[in-house]
Order: C-alpha cells, then structure tokens, then sequence
C-alpha cells in the first residue's frame, strides 16, 4: 500500500528561525577549527600554535551553539523543529557531513598515509599536526589512531556538555553523560596514553570482548602475558569482566549500565549522535532484520575467536576449511571497521545513531540475550495513562516501538534496549519509568490491564 | 455480521481491534478525516515538529489489511435506521486519499457511532470569517500551518487544554500569542486556586500574552471576509492574522438531531453503550452516559475513556455483554513544561468536608497535592504538577478507602520519577508533620520496585 502523502509540515514554513546568528556564528567558530584541520593535511599551518588553535575554535564555537541553544531556555524537552531541520531529517547538509564522516573513516581505516601517518620516518599532514598534544600526554609522536582517538574523544566531552544543557532538568540524564564522558575521557583516553608514556602495557579497561573483538588475537595475549604484573591483572580483568562483572551488573541494571552509562561507542551515540536518535526505522520489517543481523554477528564474533584461540593453542592455522588468519582479517575488516566505523557513525545523519548498536555490535547481542531472559530491568508503564501520542517511539534511538506497549499498559522488556531513558523524558504524559525489581522477574512482559472492566478475564489485553 | 463503524478515532478503532480478536465478523471503519489512525492528542507534536504526520499513527498502514479491517474514506450523510444503510456524501472530496472510493451506501448489521467531537462556538460575531478555527481535526492542523505563514499575531480564545497546546504550538514557531481567558485563572475551574496560578505563571514565563477575565466581544473583518482583529469585553482590541476558538468542544452530533436517535448533548447510552436503538451503539467522545457512575460525569471527551469505550462495546456486540464501569478517574496534561497529573477526586475549593496536603517548590513548577475527608481521614484524590505518580498505587490507595497516615507513611510507593530525582514525596511528608505534629518512620525502601509490587498483589 501507498505512503499515506501528507504535505510535510515544514513546506507552508520552511524556515522557522530556530538558529539565530550566534549560534551561526558558533557554528562558523567550529569551522575554522575543522579547517585549520584539513588545511594541516596539505602541511599548511602546521605548527603547535595552529594546532592549539584548531582544538580552541572547536572547543568554543560548540560550546557557544549549546549555550545560546539552551540557556535562557525553560527546562524541559527541547525537540522544537527537529523534523524541520535538513541537518536532522536526511537533508542535504545531513549528506554532507554522512560522507564527510565516511569518507574519514575510509582514509583512516585503510589509507592512512592520506592523513600523513608514515610507517617509517616522521608522519606529516593531520597526524603530524596532533603530535604537540601526543607529545605532550606520552612523549612520542602521534598516530592516525591517536588523531582519531583525541576528536573522539573531544566529540563525547563537547557534545556532552551540550546534551547536559539540553537534559539539565533529567537528573538520571545528567549522571549517566557525566559517566559516558568520564569513561571515555579517563579510562579509554587519557589512562592508556599515560600507560604508554610509561612504557606498560596499555589497554582500554572498558572495552569489553567481543567488542574488543581482538582480545584474544595472539599478539593482544602475547602482550599482556610478557607484560608483567599490569600485563597479567589486565588478562584477568578482560577475562572477569566477559565472565563476571558483566553479568552481574547486567542482572541487577539491564544492559544499560555499559551501552548508556560506560561504553565508548554508546557514549558517542548519545551525546554526539543525539540529533540523530529519530531517525532510527521502528518498522516491523527494521526490528526482523535487527534480529538476524546482530546475532549474525555475535556467531561469527564468538567463531572468530573461538578459531584464533584454537590457533593460539595448537599453532595450526588451518581450521576444518578455514584459515583462522583469514578469517580474523575478514572479521577486522568486515565488521570491525565498515560496520562499527564507516556504517556505525558514518551514517549517524542518514540512519540515526544506533545503528552499530542496534544491528552490528555482538557485545550488545550478548548483554540483550541476558537482559531479555534474565535480569531485572525493565520499563514499567504507568496504567492507562499512555495517550498513544508516539514521542517514545520516535525517539527511541533502538527503533523500538515503545508506544505498542505503552498503550497497552504493558512493560517493555526488549534485548535490543539500552536504556538511555529517552523514551521516558520526552513522554508528555509521564507514562515510562525505568526500573529493576526481583520479585517479578519471569512475569515482567506479562499484560497488566489497560482497560478497567470488572472481572478479570476480559480486563486483560490480549 | 457485518459491522460497520463511523469514526477511526480511538474509540472506533479500539471497537474494532477487539471486534477482530474475539470474533471473525466483518468490520468496516469509515472516517472523513484520514485514511488510517492517528493520534489526536499529537496534533500539536507535529506542528512544532517534533514528529512527523506518520509518526503519530500507532499501527503500520499494512496492519488493517493484515487484520481484515475494512477502511473507507468518506463522509456519511446520513443514516436509514430502518433499512440499516449508511448513506454517503457524494461530492465528498479528498486527494490524499490511497483507499479505494467510498460507496453510495452501505449495508450494516451493527453500527457504533463513534463521531467524536467539534469545538464549541458562543456564537460571536465574526466566527465563521476566514483565518478563524478551532483544533481538533488534521485538517484544522493543516489550516493552521498554512496560516502560520507571516503570522504576527494569534489569538487564542478560551483558556483550555487545546488553548493551552495552541498556545505552545504558535510559541515554538515564535510567533506572538494573545490569550484571552474568561475566568480569573487558567482552568480554575478544574484546578484548585494553587495549582492554576502555577499554570497562569507557566504561560507568562514564555511571554505569552495571558489576559484572565477578557471575554471576546467580537472578531473583526476585512474585505476579504479574514479576521483581522478581535475585540475583548474590556474594550481592547488586538491586531492578528488568526484566531484560535479553543473554548472547549460539544459531540459531534448535530447531522443526527432530526434522526430517531435518543440525543441529548451527546448520543444518549446504556452501561452496555447502547443507544435506543437495536444493535446501534455509541462510543467515544459522542457518548453521553444515561447513568455515569458516581465520580464520573456524563461526557468524558478523554482519551482513554474513548478506549475503555471501544474495549467494552467489543465484548458486547461479540456475545459478551460487559458493563461499561471506567473505574477511579485519572487524566493527564501538560502545561509547557509541567506535566500534570490527576487521580481520583480533587475538587476546585476544598470545602468543609475536604482537608488536603499541599506541597509547592519555591520556584512554583512543581506540587503535591492530596485530598482526604476530613471526618473518616480517607484518601480521595491526588493531583500532581511536575512530580510523576504511579496510577495503580493512587488508585489502590483511593480504592481501599486507605487513611491519609498510611498513605504519607508509605508515599514513596507512588514515585514514578525517574531514577535519582530528588525526593518530592519527602517534603509533603513534611508538611504533614508539621501540620498534625506526628512524626512519619517510613517503613519502605525508598523506590525499590519490588515494594510496589508486592503492594500492588496485596489483597485488602
Ligand atoms: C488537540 C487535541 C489534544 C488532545 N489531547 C488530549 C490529551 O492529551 N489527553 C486526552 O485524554 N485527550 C485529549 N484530547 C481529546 C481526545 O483526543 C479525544 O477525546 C479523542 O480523540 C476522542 O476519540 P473518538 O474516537 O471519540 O473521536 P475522534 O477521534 O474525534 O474520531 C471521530 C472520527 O469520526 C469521523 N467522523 C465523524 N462523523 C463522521 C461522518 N458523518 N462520516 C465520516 N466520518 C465521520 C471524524 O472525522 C473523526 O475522524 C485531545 C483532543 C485534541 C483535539
Ligand atoms: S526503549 Fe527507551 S530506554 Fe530503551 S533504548 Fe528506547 S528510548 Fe532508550
Ligand atoms: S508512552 Fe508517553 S510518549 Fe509514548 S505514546 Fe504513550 S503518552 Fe506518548
């Protein structure tokens, strides 16, 4: 059947004034500091005072849009004019900036020398350009995955602060994107580099297997096993982490305590990736193919490894038909680079801002098959308060259809949530509240009535 | 059996969804306004671009085929009550249109009428020019958008929930809002005294123009037949390119007043949604309650009484009949930024048989609200502002007729704030300690779920 047409809403007045000239201005201030970038990978400008430069112009001209944006402001949901907005719904500067993304990621995945990395001699271009600060935090110079790590984590930390503004009045809001900065921040960032100006084995304490899906290649194991006390507690640590940490606070919080709270990925979806998060396809047909991919992966995610540790124990390469090499490089190339990086935040603009989460990532496969069949999270509804308005559907960055079971009064318990907590504070009606209790736990997506109708057999909704 | 269903609101689709669950009847659902169900109540999410038209649709446009649920886009003109026969307009026109043509007429077992309503019009000079509406259709919203164009002034007349919505919408595009409100005090006469200057200020905040005791007088022409300007009981007169009628809405009943139909304001119905006529039922909006239940008025023009409606009426026309009983009364609304909740009875002026609690932040954005009878110290109603309630535990609480003491020792059990908000239930706590002077020793974890529930599975 047809699309329903509807003139879109934006047509009679295409251009409400919702920027006004300071945030133009703020935009422009970001701008020059994005240049000053592209302009070091022809070697211009390439010197320590630029470089600081660039990072201020970034730094102010984003923190400038999110201030004049939000303060002054009421608080409360500031969605005004999110469909209005090419940026926000697929418009043509949205398309800019989705292969402006891709196209990054391209160079940095597979052709690094464009951006200047040399793997002998001294780099030059971008990645030279970020060596004042690479000096700086380890004494020694930079690399592209340094360049890539300092804007990622730039991109969390600015966009944070601009998504605390926007959610001020959301205490659980404000603690869980002070605790995706910190995380990123801290322990992916700042904590390795530091570990590396000291010459020890550096690692990434979050990052879990299977999303770390190189934890345990031969030369990650070689590494921490050669590399002392901090080498070995790192091993143990990965290891308790897949087997312990994870499971444990995964029963008591649902998966959200990594993907909205800690994970690096997760952190960038939601602060940098937030204009996006309607953007993600609630279809019937969205959620079938969710189901396949994502677990699709976490197979091949779990056979990958399962290949290079055989690898490992035995030295022989050669499994059944297969070539673990070769397939471990097709895994790095396939998923860790093309979905995680070029589809995952390259196509923020086009497909929202989950998308590695919600259909690639088998980290987020694991902890939803625990969330959905045993842990004590979930998204209770409040009676028949829900007047089927679809904010929560819409912002769900999942894709997930909140409001079918909002409106029949039912919890919402889906392996594919991260609880981010959207759906609930844009509710104008109050009706979602995340939650973990025990009692319950194999009751939890059972109907409660929606409808009050006295006797018990036909109260319920079916 | 073929059931034919005027409306594809809430109501109507609601009697259909279960039609479909419980029986294998044929259903056919005819509306004038859209081909398929949306969300009334997110008119204004899409104006101020929050959602798309289609994002307001609960089901996908396959699902009707996919459940046998006839549609029909098309205007009834009027109803054969002896031959059981709809009878189309003819030169109904829409071009948005992807269902097939509507017939001439159509032939019906059952009906239920599900019509909905129509904003309500005092008659005041000038209310039928151009650039004049009201909100309630998408074809209202799309006037509206259209209009919105080079608009330097708006008018809203009538200090509502639509009024209040209308007033949000033109203030997201920033375009200047005049509101003129007959009463002393935005929806006093729902909210008590405290509660309603909370909302007056909420309006003001966004430099809205809130004029309280301003009755419009008459709405002023130009050549064109436009509004151009309204005039107010106090001799003001205010310049605007469109005026808003949002003072309430009446069912949509007019077309039927010369048919055999039992109307009075609304399609008069038994508890079993039954009209005076066989095999003919009203639901929704359009209803108007012989007997309401004690609590409840005749019209309820709420969402989920149109639900609750179309469930019952359902079960009925399937061979099982069920008593229409929408339980304690519960509503929601939200005022800009504060959301507002109500359960069970709080009325305007607390009068000698009422006491209540009241809390209010300093800011006055956020309250708490309870009442009780003030001879058997029960709990009656609660009314929210800023702070979230759970239902259940409200309407348990009212239900079991439980004691105002019980009630504040285990408040926490109805928060339904999100997780780390501050603890709002506390400070009326406080205020009921201070003002009885007995101290509260909370016996309950503070927000632990499975407290409420076991609650909630407890048996009085
Ligand atoms: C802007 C707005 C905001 C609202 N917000 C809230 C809210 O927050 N909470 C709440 O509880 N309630 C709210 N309401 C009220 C709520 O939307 C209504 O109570 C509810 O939609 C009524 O549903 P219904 O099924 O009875 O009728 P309707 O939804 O009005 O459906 C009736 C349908 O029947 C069609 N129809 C009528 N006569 C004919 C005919 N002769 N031929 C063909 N078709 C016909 C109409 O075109 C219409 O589509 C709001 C209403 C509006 C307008
Ligand atoms: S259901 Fe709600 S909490 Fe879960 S991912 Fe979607 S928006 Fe976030
Ligand atoms: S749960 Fe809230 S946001 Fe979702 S449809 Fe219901 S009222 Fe709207």
């Amino acid at each position: 059947m047809k699309e329903e047409i509807y003139p879109s809403m934006s047509l009679a007045n295409p251009h409400p004034p919702f920027v006004d000239w300071v945030q133009k201005l703020g935009v422009g201030i970001a701008l020059v500091g994005l240049g000053l970038m592209l302009v070091s990978l022809f070697n211009l400008a390439q010197t320590p005072s630029f470089f600081w430069i660039s990072l201020g112009c970034m730094t102010a001209g984003t923190l400038l849009f999110a201030w004049r944006q939000y303060a002054g402001t009421h608080p409360g949901i500031k969605n005004n004019g999110v469909w209005f907005s090419g940026m926000t719904t697929r418009g043509l500067i949205a398309w800019i900036a989705g292969i402006f993304l891709t196209l990054f990621y391209v160079l940095l995945y597979w052709y690094p020398e464009t951006l200047g990395f040399r793997s002998e001699g001294e780099s030059t271009g971008l990645v030279a350009f970020f060596n004042p600060l690479s000096m700086a935090l380890k004494n020694q110079p930079a690399t592209q995955w340094f360049v890539y790590g300092t804007l990622y984590t730039l991109a969390i930390v600015l966009f944070g602060v601009k998504f605390l503004f926007k959610y001020r009045h959301n205490r659980y809001h404000i603690l869980r994107t002070i605790s995706v900065i910190f995380f990123q921040l801290v322990i992916a960032f700042l904590l390795p580099e530091f570990l590396e100006r000291l010459n020890q084995p550096s690692m990434d304490l979050k990052n879990m297997w299977p999303l770390n899906y190189y934890f345990f290649f031969d030369w990650n194991l070689d590494r921490l096993i050669q590399g002392g006390n901090l080498g070995i507690f790192m091993l143990v640590w990965g290891i308790a982490l897949i087997l312990v940490i994870s499971p444990a606070l995964t029963y008591f919080y649902g998966k959200r305590w990594y993907c909205s709270w800690v994970c690096g990925c997760g952190g960038l979806a939601e602060t940098a990736g937030d204009p996006y998060r309607h953007l993600s396809d609630k279809s019937l047909k969205a959620w079938k193919i969710e189901r396949w991919l994502v677990h699709g992966v976490l197979v091949f995610a779990v056979v990958m490894t399962g290949m290079v540790l055989y690898t490992y124990f035995t030295g022989s390469s050669q499994v059944l038909f297969l070539n673990s090499y070769s397939v471990r490089g097709w895994y790095g190339f396939l998923i860790g680079a093309a979905f995680s990086g070029v589809v995952g935040v390259g196509f923020y603009p086009l497909m929202g801002n989950r998308v590695w989460c919600r259909f690639g990532c088998p980290m987020a496969a694991i902890l939803g098959l625990q969330q959905k069949f045993f842990s004590r999270f979930r998204i209770t509804t409040n009676g028949g308060q829900c007047i089927s308005c679809g904010n929560c559907s819409t912002y769900c960055e999942m894709g997930i259809d909140v409001r079918a079971y909002a409106q029949k009064g039912q919890n919402i318990v889906r392996a594919s949530c991260v609880g981010c907590g959207i759906c609930a504070a844009v509710c104008p009606r109050g009706v979602l509240r995340l939650e973990n209790g025990k009692i319950d736990i194999d009751q939890r997506t059972t109907d409660k009535r929606a409808v009050h109708i006295p006797y018990d057999e036909v109260g319920l909704m079916g | 059996m073929h059931i034919a269903i005027i409306g594809n609101g809430i109501s109507g689709i609601t009697a259909a969804r279960y039609i479909r669950k419980l029986s294998g009847h044929k259903i056919t659902v005819i509306s004038r306004e859209t081909d398929f169900f949306f969300s009334r109540t997110a008119l204004m999410y899409i104006y101020m671009g929050h959602m798309r038209f289609k994002d307001t649709k609960p089901y996908e446009d396959h699902f009707w085929e996919k459940n046998d649920i006839n549609l029909i886009r098309g205007s009834v003109a009027s109803i054969d009550f002896d031959s059981n026969t709809l009878h189309f307009e003819q030169d109904f026109i829409c071009n948005d249109s992807v269902l097939s043509k509507a017939p001439s007429h159509l032939q019906y077992d059952r009906l239920i009428l599900a019509l909905g309503s129509s904003p309500n019009k005092f008659g005041w000079p000038g209310q039928d020019l151009q650039r004049v509406h009201g909100l309630y259709t998408m074809q209202d919203l799309m006037q509206m958008e259209k209009l919105s164009k080079d608009l330097e002034r708006a008018v809203i007349v009538g200090g509502g929930l639509i009024g209040i919505e209308m007033a949000e919408m033109f203030h997201s595009r920033k375009i200047p809002v005049t509101m003129l409100v007959r009463e002393s005090s935005f929806w006093d006469m729902v909210l008590p005294a405290e509660e309603s200057a909370m909302v007056n200020q909420q309006i003001r905040i966004q430099d809205i123009d809130l004029r309280l005791d301003t009755e419009l007088e008459e709405i002023v022409g130009n050549d064109q037949g436009q509004a151009v300007r309204v005039k107010t009981n106090h001799g003001d007169s205010i310049d605007c390119q469109y005026v808003g009628l949002t003072a309430g809405v009446h069912p949509n009943v007019q077309w039927l007043k010369d048919s055999p139909l039992d109307i009075d304001r609304g399609i008069l119905v038994n508890e079993y949604l039954q009209t005076n006529l066989n095999g003919v039922y009203a639901i929704g909006d359009c209803a108007q309650l012989h007997a309401p239940d004690p609590g409840r008025k005749n019209i309820e023009a709420v969402w989920y009484t149109g639900r609750m409606m179309g469930e019952t009426a359902a079960y009925t026309i399937c061979g099982v009949p069920t008593e229409y009983h929408p339980g304690i009364w519960f509503n929601s609304a939200k005022f800009f930024d504060i959301e507002y909740q109500v359960y069970g009875n709080v009325p305007v002026d607390i009068s000698d048989d009422h006491d209540s609690l009241f809390w209010q932040d300093d800011d006055r954005e956020r309250s708490i609200r309870i009442v009780y009878s003030t001879d058997d110290q029960v709990v009656i109603g609660f009314n929210l502002m800023g702070v979230r309630f759970r239902q259940e535990v409200c309407e348990k609480w009212i239900r079991d007729h439980t004691p105002i003491a019980e009630v504040m020792r285990d408040l926490v059990l109805a928060n339904f704030d999100p997780e780390f908000s501050p603890y709002y239930h506390r400070k009326l706590q406080e205020v009921y300690e201070q003002k009885t002077g007995k101290v509260i020793e909370p016996q309950l974890k503070p927000r632990r779920f499975d407290s409420v529930f076991k609650f909630l599975k407890k048996e009085v």
